[in-house]
């Protein structure tokens, strides 16, 4: 048992560091300001594709480098300690381009899979919608036949990056008369058709990611389909299997024990500071061993992948603990901090990394439903993991035009 | 990177949860409990005979001195039966206290008997009363002369010798070996939450002792067991979480209620999915612990108190809900769910308690952050 890298991850981390060493120079320190994140993007991605870092696990025949899970894992690692604009191609990358070289036509991979790599466009998935997010298959966005092609007319919602995206993958109703899960088909789309308007949703916590998205009469021709007719659901699991290893890491530089620790230290209490106080002792190794856990958990699949090993089914617990403790991290250093607890932007405190944590309790509340709500990641870890019965599905078999009759 | 056990130790487990399902289901661990017996002997001879008792003694002693991480995997097979043998105050505890002692006379007397089974140790600093593990002991020694009494001591009736913590004339820390059939010596049993590890009251009156380690020795000896049996008893709870969770999983798929199996609602799925959460966290805090404690790293600190408090609370959710899914049949005497329940306080509190591990954590965090400023 050793947590070394073996003698070939530790020649590919050398070389990774040293690329990176090299070109990501400008990246050591976070942004600051107003910077345009797709120009810093574009540049970053097409660095890292020359470099053949890209698809790193990817098929060559597809312009990926015929790598193993591990060396795209080092790579993450590495990259993670940098600044560097990746976050723009996380949902293209990590979701969309799979789902379409695994399922589409070759022309279209050709034609789309390539360019993506190199960052030249920018995706985004349209499945969410406002009456169907975690029953996903209640989807009524509408395909309809029209002679070669096909006319889409519905509605997307909570769709991130929709505003900056090129093309997106969508799920889409061809067929109301079959049960939900049925009657599917997925699609790519191009974002900038006629018929396509993205308008931004401002968000809790002050941002504007994601978007509500809206199609009229928009066309896409056939060879766009993803997978057969019909087939949507199976297709769209493609996406939410790599949904599920994608969302769920701990943000890159993000606060942890440690962080509580240099709080505490800096706040005066009645005696001595924060950090001797006991329940702050207490707390602070409940939140190491839940994001510590996690980190050496990643390590055991980490692992068995390294070994050739299947991974177990323990790396589905990630994003349930992950997101939750960022919100308990973030309510208890405010509680610490008492009043200063309430300030933010150009008044923020000075406190070591209390922003920083204020920050993650307003991100984590949609961390917390992204890619998956709490219970819905719970479920699956019952059902899946331990066997235990499905849920009660009273629309199951139903076709989806009169599912209105089985509501409860 | 390789964070899991090799083949060997794979293939021991596999052999030791075999072995222990087919000799050791909870019913020898209730026979036990509502018995005169002070542990299964019959099972304790299999056991030695398998060589687990003197798995890390060294051959020349009669053992099989194998490494820590054997130890570990054998840990929580036992923990996952519930075996009511002496194995956690023998093997995990006297055992390796002693050869960590380095006392050669102790050793040569002792390790032979206890590789093949025929003497049980084990480790006794408890004396009632709040007593902390890192705490000043009140037991006197005087030369090599004990007085005074600890209680509980964990299969303090079934043990031939007993390690003890006291404190000299000047009042510095003793760590003692005493042969418990010395003159001297009385025993009691005493009761305690976890019925089938039996325990004793031990009265010492100028009874004789072997001094392992004095003063700044035996300060060091005592921190450097503690931290290793907090990782080893790591995996003894563990092995109870995951069989109490597999106990409450299995009846959720069974039982019926408003025509539906338990297990598929949601407030009984959601708890098994917390469970599944707190055991795979504290499997990987143990097998962090394991790997510290197998190279003797300096994050050993952080480690065994990661393990030890994550360990904790995988039991206690386990087994309280366990009970709990169970419904009234779970607060019965005859259901297994009170193993489990009286097991995770039983862990909680037989090193020093959750309060006192995180604490230690916290120290060893800060300890980490100082090492990284300077
Ligand atoms: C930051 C952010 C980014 C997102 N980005 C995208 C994106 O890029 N593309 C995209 O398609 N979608 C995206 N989403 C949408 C996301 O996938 C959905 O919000 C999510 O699946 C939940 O769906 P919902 O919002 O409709 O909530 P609902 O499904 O209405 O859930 C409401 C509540 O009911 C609970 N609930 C629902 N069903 C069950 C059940 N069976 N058992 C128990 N409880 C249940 C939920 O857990 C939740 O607490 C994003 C969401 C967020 C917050």
């Amino acid at each position: 048992m050793d947590f070394e890298d073996t003698a070939e991850e530790a020649a590919y981390r050398a070389k990774v560091r040293e690329w990176l060493a090299a070109n990501a120079a400008e990246y050591k320190t976070p942004y600051e300001g107003d910077v345009d994140l797709v120009v810093r993007g574009k540049a970053w991605q097409a660095k890292k594709y020359d470099a053949g870092y890209v698809g790193i696990t990817w098929p060559k025949a597809l312009g990926g480098q015929g790598g193993t899970p591990m060396q795209q894992i080092i790579f993450n690692q590495e990259e993670s300690k940098y600044w560097v604009p990746a976050g723009i191609y996380a949902i293209g990358l990590g979701m969309c381009i799979p789902t379409v070289f695994t399922h589409g036509r070759p022309e279209i991979i050709q034609r789309y899979v390539p360019v993506a790599m190199k960052g030249e466009e920018i995706w985004c998935q349209l499945f969410s919608e406002p009456a169907a997010g975690s029953d996903l298959a209640g989807i009524r966005t509408k395909a309809e036949r029209d002679g070669d092609g096909w006319v889409i007319n519905g509605q997307k919602v909570w769709t991130s990056g929709a505003h900056r995206a090129d093309y997106g993958i969508i799920v889409t109703r061809t067929d109301p008369t079959q049960p939900k899960h049925k009657g599917l088909t997925m699609f790519i789309i191009n974002m900038r058709a006629p018929g396509v308007e993205v308008r931004p949703i401002k968000q809790m916590a002050g941002a504007s990611e994601f978007n509500e998205v809206f199609f009229t009469d928009v066309r896409i021709a056939d060879d766009h389909r993803l997978g057969d007719v019909g087939d949507g659901w199976r297709v769209s699991l493609t996406t939410l299997m790599n949904e599920r290893l994608a969302v769920g890491g701990k943000p890159t530089n993000s606060p942890d024990a440690h962080s509580l620790i240099e709080l505490a230290r800096a706040i005066d209490a009645e005696e001595g500071n924060m950090l001797e106080q006991s329940h702050v002792r207490q707390k602070i190794a409940d939140v190491y061993i839940q994001d510590r856990g996690i980190s050496l958990t990643r390590m055991r699949t980490m692992s068995a992948i390294s070994s050739g090993r299947t991974p177990g089914p323990e790396s589905s617990i990630s994003k349930v603990v992950v997101a939750k403790l960022m919100q308990d991290m973030g309510s208890f250093a405010g509680d610490m901090a008492e009043s200063a607890g309430l300030l933010m932007g150009d008044d923020a405190s000075s406190l070591p990394h209390l922003e920083a944590l204020r920050q993650g309790y307003f991100w984590s509340a949609g961390l917390r439903i992204a890619g998956g709500t709490d219970e819905i990641l719970r479920n699956i870890i019952a059902e899946r993991v331990l066997g235990l019965p499905g849920d009660i599905r009273p629309d199951k078999t139903v076709p989806f035009n009169e599912l209105h009759k089985v509501v409860s | 990177m390789n964070f899991q056990f090799s083949e060997e130790a794979e293939a021991l487990r596999d052999e030791a949860r075999k072995f222990l399902a087919a000799e050791s289901g909870r019913e020898k661990a209730r026979a036990v409990m509502n018995g005169d017996a002070t542990h299964d002997a019959a099972l304790w001879s299999r056991i030695a005979e398998l060589g687990w008792t003197g798995l890390r003694i060294p051959e020349a002693h009669g053992g099989l001195g194998l490494s820590v991480l054997e130890l570990c995997v054998l840990a929580e097979e036992v923990g996952r039966a519930l075996s009511p043998v002496p194995f956690t105050s023998s093997v995990l505890m006297a055992t390796e206290l002693l050869m960590a002692s380095g006392h050669d006379s102790a050793q040569a007397a002792w390790l032979p008997k206890l590789a093949d089974g025929s003497a049980i140790g084990t480790v006794a600093w408890m004396e009632g009363n709040a007593t902390r593990p890192d705490g000043s002991p009140k037991l006197a020694c005087s030369g090599d002369r004990l007085t005074g009494a600890k209680l509980p001591v964990a299969d303090g009736l079934a043990a031939d010798f007993a390690i003890v913590t006291a404190r000299d004339e000047a009042g510095a820390l003793v760590i003692a070996l005493v042969d418990l059939s010395a003159t001297g010596v009385s025993r009691s049993a005493c009761e305690t939450v976890d019925l089938v590890r039996k325990s004793a009251k031990i009265v010492f009156s100028d009874a004789a002792c072997t001094v392992l380690a004095r003063a700044d020795e035996a300060e060091r000896l005592r921190a450097r067991h503690l931290q290793g049996t907090a990782v080893l008893l790591a995996f003894e709870g563990l092995g109870s979480a995951d069989a109490a969770m597999e106990m409450a999983v299995d009846y959720a798929k069974e039982r019926v209620a408003f025509g539906r199996r338990i297990g598929g609602y949601q407030a009984v799925k959601h708890r098994c999915a917390d469970m599944y959460i707190k055991n795979q966290l504290a499997r990987s805090h143990a097998y962090y612990g394991a790997w510290a404690l197998l190279t003797g790293a300096p994050e050993l600190a952080l480690a065994a108190a990661g393990a030890r408090v994550a360990a904790i609370d995988a039991l206690q959710f386990a087994a309280e809900e366990n009970v709990q899914l169970h419904g009234g049949i779970g607060f019965t005497w005859e259901s297994d769910c009170q193993f489990f329940y009286r097991r995770g306080r039983l862990l909680a509190l037989n090193l020093g308690s959750r309060t006192f591990w995180s604490d230690q954590l916290v120290r060893a965090l800060e300890q980490r952050n100082t090492d990284l400023a300077a």
